[in-house]
């Protein structure tokens, strides 16, 4: 599919003309159809409620669309704010070319957050109540106002990759305000990340001790750094691909070691917590949780820093396994925190949750138009590299402010 | 002062007054489910009796005391903390702890995130599955009559005095007292669970049979997000500025990136 719009720049003067491509492939159709089905639900879901499209219930108020759509959709967009730290800010130059892909990755991740919140919330058309009713002694509070700011911060930063094609008057503008967006766009998720992991502290308890304890800010702001690098492995090897784009091996391996480096510090700290709090006979018990939360490090975590730290990391095979170990990493943590955290808790007197097949529904096609979005906006934008904004022809059109073929 | 309500669990007859008064009292709906249950039933049951439309209910457990099997009935509603956690989890404060004791909830602030549900330590919040524009419920201890120095709906019509409402501190005083005169279970359920409550029990049966949840934190639940909420304004603004620094640092007479 292939579109060309023209705009009038300036009355009487030449039309300038941008061409828009899409072509589908039969994963493009089938992304299409998982979130047309998913549409279907959440129209259902509008009109008649949670109850009618979900299995949650008065024991499991939380289920998968929370810990998928949001604790982990967060998580797995963290790629965006560690790279803007590492490339603007500490100046690592190296890994420029992979810069815009890693936040148009967490733009997309957040829109998905966004869309995710308020199908999930009840009344979806009260989200702007704590913007005036400051409910500010919740944990959710700080991250409702970091979330919405931050995606507000992260669309402007892609206008100014956009403007390089479009609305071109207003690149230079966007460009002057990247350093303050850039830093106020490191600070929220800094903030919102961790207290993602604080919110789970209230249930006093309620979570299995594993994961119950004060340091769960600092473990999901950890994890939210380091699953970066994994995102970042697994969306280039998937785009590049879809796209025909490789991004160099050194590049790659040197983000894998800066996040392997996070790793142990969080492995440390994880070991540290279990010493202070004396859960070693938690974790060790081999019951589901301790099952859970060693392989949750082991293949998540330790693994995956001997990857990086090895000559195993120096081949794109040793790095999509650290990229997918990594992920699965993250994935596992932010369900156990809920799911096999508390489990025991809430299934005590006969409470049980196994998501509806309409609640994968949902989540699928969520990630689906994500990722139908990323192929447009990649393919049409300057995101993967070749520097330097595309030229459009100009072609001169006779009458009319704006026309548009399709071809 | 704060007012409270004494349950006094031997007391009860399992007569459930108290539920009709409420439901008349609140305008509650009949709901088909409940229709055929009894209150051993409720006590088996995942929400114990609690719905969207039964903000209180009484559950009856069979007991072994002293070589005897007794029946002891439970009234089940929201406990009312003095410092709730469902407030301090709302982002759009829809919830509120008036000065004279109730909790109390407004759908029209309501977001519907269901933070307050994770977060109660007593798990006595419901929510409105089945509506399409769903809210939180939950017994509001008949503000409006404790407001016009009225007594809640439930306890105006207990034929026993299994439950009495006062003022919280002599209540706890008077459950005090009977825990010595009748030889119950030396604790005032609601006197420090949770930081306190509104709502006190005494029993003399073991708190741990009748599905109380005993082992919950004595200190009050704000008071774990209490700090790093506090925190986080200057956590904010200094990495903020260090982050500013890095930047001005790092891109000292370098070219700016594309």
């Amino acid at each position: 599919m292939e579109l060309i719009t023209t705009v009038l720049s300036k009355a009487g003067a030449k039309k300038s003309t941008v061409k828009w491509k899409f072509k589908m492939t039969p994963m493009r159709w089938v992304f299409t159809g998982i979130a047309a089905a998913a549409i279907a639900v959440i129209l259902v879901r509008f009109v008649l409620g949670l109850g009618a499209t979900t299995n949650l219930n008065d024991q499991w108020p939380w289920g998968l669309w929370i810990s998928f759509d949001v604790l982990l959709g967060v998580a797995l967009a963290g790629g965006g704010y560690g790279t803007a730290l590492i490339v603007y800010v500490l100046r690592r130059d190296k890994f420029y070319p992979i810069a815009r892909s890693a936040m148009l990755t967490s733009l997309l991740g957040y829109i998905v957050v966004v869309l995710g919140l308020l199908i999930e919330v009840g009344q979806w058309f009260n989200f702007w109540r704590p913007y005036v009713s400051w409910g500010h002694a919740s944990v959710l509070f700080e991250v409702f106002w970091c979330i919405s700011c931050y995606t507000v911060i992260q669309i402007l930063e892609f206008c100014e990759v956009g403007t390089e094609k479009v609305f071109k008057g207003a690149h230079k503008y966007l460009k002057k305000a990247m350093p303050v967006m850039l830093i106020i766009g490191i600070t929220l998720p800094t903030l919102h990340q961790s207290s993602l992991g604080q919110l789970f502290y209230l249930m006093v308890g309620k979570v299995n001790p594993l994961w119950w304890t004060a340091f769960l800010p600092v473990f999901f702001l950890l994890s939210s750094f380091f699953v970066g690098a994994g995102m970042i492995v697994i969306e280039s090897t998937l785009a590049g691909k879809a796209l025909n784009h490789k991004v160099e091996i050194p590049v790659l391996r040197g983000l894998v070691k800066i996040s392997a480096g996070a790793m142990i510090l969080y492995l440390m700290l994880k070991i540290t917590d279990m010493v202070v709090r004396g859960t070693f006979a938690n974790a060790f018990a081999f019951d589901l949780p301790s099952i859970m939360f060693l392989s949750e490090l082991t293949f998540g975590v330790i693994i995956p820093v001997i990857i990086a730290f090895s000559s195993l990391s120096s081949t794109r095979k040793g790095l999509i396994w650290f990229g997918i170990l990594t992920v699965s990493g993250v994935v596992m943590n932010r369900f156990d925190v809920l799911f096999t955290g508390m489990g025991k808790y809430l299934n005590q007197y006969g409470g049980s949750y196994v998501p509806a097949v309409s609640e994968f529904i949902v989540s699928l096609g969520l990630v689906s138009i994500a990722c139908l979005a990323y192929l447009f906006l990649a393919e049409n934008f300057n995101i993967l590299g070749s520097h330097g904004s595309e030229h459009a022809d100009d072609i001169e059109i006779k009458d009319g402010k704006y026309a548009s073929t399709a071809k | 002062m704060a007012k409270g309500v004494l349950v006094d669990i031997p007391k009860c007859i399992g007569c459930e007054s108290c539920s009709v008064a409420c439901k008349l009292w609140n305008e509650l709906e009949w709901d088909e489910q409940e229709k055929c249950k009894t209150a051993a039933d409720r006590a088996k049951e995942p929400n114990n009796g609690l719905w969207p439309e039964e903000w209180t209910s009484i559950n009856r457990f069979d007991l072994e005391k002293d070589g005897e099997s007794v029946a002891r009935y439970v009234k089940a509603q929201c406990m009312h903390c003095e410092d709730p956690a469902c407030v301090s989890s709302c982002f759009s404060k829809a919830f509120q702890k008036l000065p004279e004791g109730p909790v109390i909830y407004d759908q029209s602030l309501c977001v519907g995130c269901r933070y307050c549900m994770m977060a109660c330590p007593f798990d006595i919040l419901r929510y409105e599955w089945k509506k399409a524009i769903p809210g939180v419920r939950k017994c509001q201890m008949c503000a409006t009559r404790v407001a016009n120095n009225q007594e809640t709906a439930c306890t105006s019509v207990c034929p026993t005095g299994a439950i009495t409402f006062g003022d919280r501190e002599e209540l706890l005083a008077e459950a005090k007292k009977r825990i010595k005169e009748h030889g119950y279970v030396d604790r005032v359920f609601g006197e420090k669970e949770a930081g306190g409550t509104s709502w006190l029990y005494i029993s003399d049966t073991p708190f741990e049979q009748m599905r109380f949840r005993t082992d919950v934190t004595t200190k009050p639940l704000p008071s774990y997000t209490e700090g790093y909420m506090k925190a986080t304004p200057f956590v904010g603004v200094g990495w903020a500025a260090i982050l500013a620094g890095l930047y001005v640092y790092n891109n000292k007479g370098k070219e700016p990136l594309d």
